[in-house]
């Protein structure tokens, strides 16, 4: 909801995600939907190797030339998953 | 991944009456210049707040200013919600509000600059009236008086 109300003024946002439902409702324009806990959305503490692929996935979502609301899986889906 | 089935009955209760936002459209504001260019500030709703300013209370829709100048582990964080573990925060505020690492990619030459402020909201609240009609919107103002291009938000 907050994401909504910056882009509404006119300044491109990303976001990430831990809450596929919650976002599909609230459409915000461009969110990385991340396999973490809650608290955990930049993935694990200490790990900035982490930090900087979930922050690079996340900015990458300006690339894409699809029409907001854009919510990508984050290759991190996969790793955890694996 | 996070789940809502993995939560406290409480707070399953809570996520269903906040899974009652539903919105239809989405606002865009197309980026029209490369991230080398941009002015970028960090929003999250993590309950941070600094030395000297008021900690939150429950179901508090107000929200922080963050200086850029601040030391990340100088950061307090003053969520109210139980629903989730903070001792991995308190080690690490990048988890939740990656400062460091944007400083990073500013100083790599990846990002224009850093605003010289960001954000940050305590998430968790059900009652998010004062929120949308207000708050948000405030903080939206002051970004877009800051000449901010990009907005980078962290949910916790």
């Amino acid at each position: 909801m907050i994401q909504r109300a910056v882009e509404e003024v006119g300044i491109s946002t990303v976001s990430v995600t831990l809450l596929e439902d919650i976002t599909k409702k609230v459409k915000p324009p461009r969110v990385l939907l991340v396999p973490y806990n809650f608290g955990h959305p930049l993935g694990e503490a200490n790990n900035p190797k982490l930090q900087h692929a979930i922050i690079a996935e996340t900015l990458e979502l300006f690339d894409d030339e699809g029409t907001p609301p854009i919510l990508k899986h984050s290759i991190q889906m996969g790793e955890q998953r694996g | 991944m996070a789940s809502i089935s993995e939560l406290e009955p409480f707070f399953r209760f809570f996520m269903r009456f906040y899974r009652g936002q539903r919105y239809k459209n989405t606002p865009n504001t197309p980026l029209n210049k490369p991230l080398t260019e941009c002015n970028i500030a960090l929003v999250t709703t993590a309950g941070f707040y600094i030395q000297g300013q008021q900690p939150y209370v429950n179901g508090d829709c107000s929200y922080r200013e963050v200086p850029n100048t601040i030391h990340t582990h100088e950061l307090k964080i003053g969520h109210k919600s139980v629903a989730y573990d903070k001792t991995d925060t308190k080690s690490d505020a990048n988890l939740v509000f990656p400062l460091d690492r944007f400083r990073e990619l500013e100083s790599e030459g990846k990002i224009g600059s850093l605003n010289h402020r960001h954000f940050s909201f305590m998430g968790s609240i059900s009652k998010p009236k004062r929120l949308i009609s207000e708050t948000a919107p405030e903080v939206a103002q002051m970004l877009s008086s800051d000449n901010v291009d990009v907005a980078f938000l962290t949910p916790v």
